[in-house]
């Protein structure tokens, strides 16, 4: 099993759903973050206050599933969340010791499918 | 310990007015002097009813008996409640500027206002502004005290009930001392910003308000113009929120956190309600529905215009982007800075007053930033305080009797400078400023070290601020979402 990690535009959160769906991918989890990475953050003026932000709203969006699935999932993930410019995102794959779906106590591949 | 004596005095208020009502209701069924006799011999008829009445039959008879005019009246119930919205309004502006952590709080001591100075108005805050002059500074604090004798006979030579004239300055006694919590907020204790704003009230505000407008030295004897009350109410809530905040120290995390606004359309929605109930307030303080009101309320609209375009054009100009909290600021001191002038100015005066106050405003904020010497949090003495001694100056420079003949009439003052009067005007107007800010300085500096000893302390300790004062001042919280107040796991949801 492998841990699918993707950093994500926000806005590109819908397309990315609906690309995994079509795989058959159920459970995601989607998290809202912050996160700096080559894409320039802005400045903020409060009554003469200046804030450097540059923390820009990201989504970072996870999926658990088996290994065999690992590179359509991800090349999924790749093709509907990149739009070509600075601050599309990354995407980490790690590697799951283990699954258990808590409801039945099954566990490995089946817990997750 | 300290802390607690405060309350039983709070409690003793409380029931205090509650006997009072007894009192208020005696005049109005008996009121004293010359209308005393049509409203006796038909005490159930409406009492505005009586009034042409008397004028048809006897004409000749009482010939200085004030006369209630229905539409002045009915003016200036609905400026009173315009005036009274803008206690909330103030809420809501300066509780988006503050943190999350801190809304309720800082909502609260706006709101709080509504409540203590209510109170105070009605058992001697009137009365120490509005009664018979006692050497030149305050009214006698018993003449109306539990408001006796306020009822349907018209105070002086008004044509509006004595109490709807109460009322109506009761609006402004509360919006003034809350406007001083924007300098405040996040760190000072909820149980000294209340023992304060009820002595801050009676001694700083009800004198300076006798005064200007209760027949006190700066207004009869001095002669200095103050429609609607750039001194009175402004000039003393900024000077005063300055002193505080030096008092006061810094909030915690000042110059390294980011204290940013948590939610600038609440701000927005604030300045909205402000702009609004300013009408009442300043094209009420005509009291009578007449010509001169209706240019108060278009030099209001003017200048407000004016002033948030220009602080906006200001930041585009500086830093290529007009803001949205720059427009509210901008609008709020246009509304300071014509508060004075708005029943003296012609539009032009107006449009030039609201032009020039946003630059004042905004590099004395630049100002504080750069001095980093206090923590005036809301900025309320670089908006209230530079933007009120602007505007009352300015009514100076801008004052015309072309628009009102009072000016030069029974106001007894001259022309402005720009408008055939010379240098004259000017300087009683800084006099006027002067003595304002000397009142607000001594007499916050006196009544911040006595409510320090009487609450063991200004401040709330740095944990308590580090909380936020919603949780650790008041038991609750804004917004149950707020995972830096709320327990996560508490099950608060």
């Amino acid at each position: 099993m492998v841990r699918i990690e993707a950093i994500i535009r926000p806005s590109r959160l819908d397309e990315v759903k609906s690309a995994l769906d079509e795989l058959g991918v159920r459970g995601i989890s989607v998290i809202e973050i912050k996160g700096a990475g080559k894409q320039k953050g802005y400045t903020q003026h409060y009554r003469g206050s200046e804030y450097q932000v540059n923390l820009l709203p990201k989504v970072q969006l996870i999926v658990v599933v088996r290994d065999e699935e690992q590179e359509r999932v991800v090349e999924a993930i790749e093709g509907a969340a990149r739009t070509g410019e600075i601050g599309d995102g990354k995407i980490f794959v790690t590697s799951v010791l283990e699954a258990i779906r808590i409801r039945t106590g099954e566990r490995g591949d089946t817990a997750i499918s | 310990m300290k802390l607690r004596l405060w309350r039983p005095a709070l409690t003793a208020l409380a029931l205090i007015s509650l006997s009072f009502t007894a009192f208020a209701q005696a005049p109005s069924t008996a009121p004293p002097g010359p209308a005393t006799a049509p409203a006796a011999s038909a005490p159930a008829a409406p009492a505005l009813s009586t009034a042409p009445v008397e004028a048809a039959a006897a004409p000749a008879a009482a010939p200085a008996a004030p006369t209630i005019d229905k539409g002045d009246t009915a003016w200036m119930i609905v400026a009173s409640a315009l005036v009274m919205l803008m206690t909330p309004g103030l809420a809501f502006f300066y509780g988006g500027l503050a943190r999350s952590k801190n809304i309720l709080s800082t909502l609260m001591m706006s709101f709080v206002a509504l409540g203590i100075i209510s109170i105070q108005w009605a058992l001697w805050g009137y009365s120490v502004a509005f009664a018979a002059d006692k050497g030149g500074f305050i009214g006698d604090p018993m003449q109306y005290a539990f408001l006796k004798d306020v009822g349907e006979t018209p105070y002086g030579t008004q044509t509006i009930p004595h109490t709807i004239f109460m009322m109506f300055q009761m609006t402004f006694a509360i919006i003034t001392p809350a406007l001083i919590s924007g300098a405040v907020v996040e760190r000072m204790k909820f149980s000294a910003y209340c023992l304060f704003i009820l002595l801050w009230a009676t001694f700083v505000y009800d004198p300076l308000a006798h005064m200007v407008w209760g027949g006190g030295y700066i207004g009869a004897t001095l002669k200095a113009l103050d429609f609607a009350g750039g001194t009175v109410v402004h000039i003393s809530s900024g000077v005063s929120a300055l002193v505080l905040a030096f008092m006061l120290g810094k909030r915690k995390g000042h110059g390294s956190e980011e204290l940013r606004p948590h939610n600038l359309p609440m701000v927005l929605t604030g300045v909205a309600l402000l702009w609004f109930g300013w009408f009442g307030f300043n094209a009420g303080s005509e009291l009578a529905a007449d010509g001169v009101a209706g240019q108060a309320f278009i030099n209001t609209h003017i200048a407000t215009a004016a002033a948030a375009m220009s602080w906006i054009m200001i930041e585009w100009f500086k830093y290529k982007k007009p803001s949205a909290l720059g427009f509210g600021s901008g609008a709020v001191a246009g509304l300071v800075a014509i508060t004075p002038a708005c029943g003296f100015v012609d539009v032009k005066g107006a449009l030039i007053m609201g032009l020039l106050v946003s630059p004042i405003c905004f590099a004395a904020i630049q100002m504080k930033n750069k001095l980093n010497k206090y923590d005036d949090a809301l900025d309320v003495f670089g908006i209230h305080g530079c933007g009120g001694m602007f505007g009352a100056i300015a009514t100076g420079l801008f004052a015309t009797d072309k628009v009102n003949s009072a000016i030069t009439g029974a106001l007894g003052a001259k022309n402005g400078l720009f408008y055939g009067g010379g240098p004259h005007q000017v300087i009683i107007q800084i006099e006027a400023v002067l003595i304002t800010i000397v009142l607000a300085v001594v007499g916050t500096l006196i009544i911040g070290k006595l409510v320090g000893l009487v609450t063991g302390g200004l401040r709330t300790s740095t944990d308590d601020e580090e909380n936020g004062l919603d949780v650790t001042e008041h038991g609750e919280v804004g917004y149950s979402s707020d995972t830096s107040t709320v327990p996560a796991f508490a099950g608060v949801d």
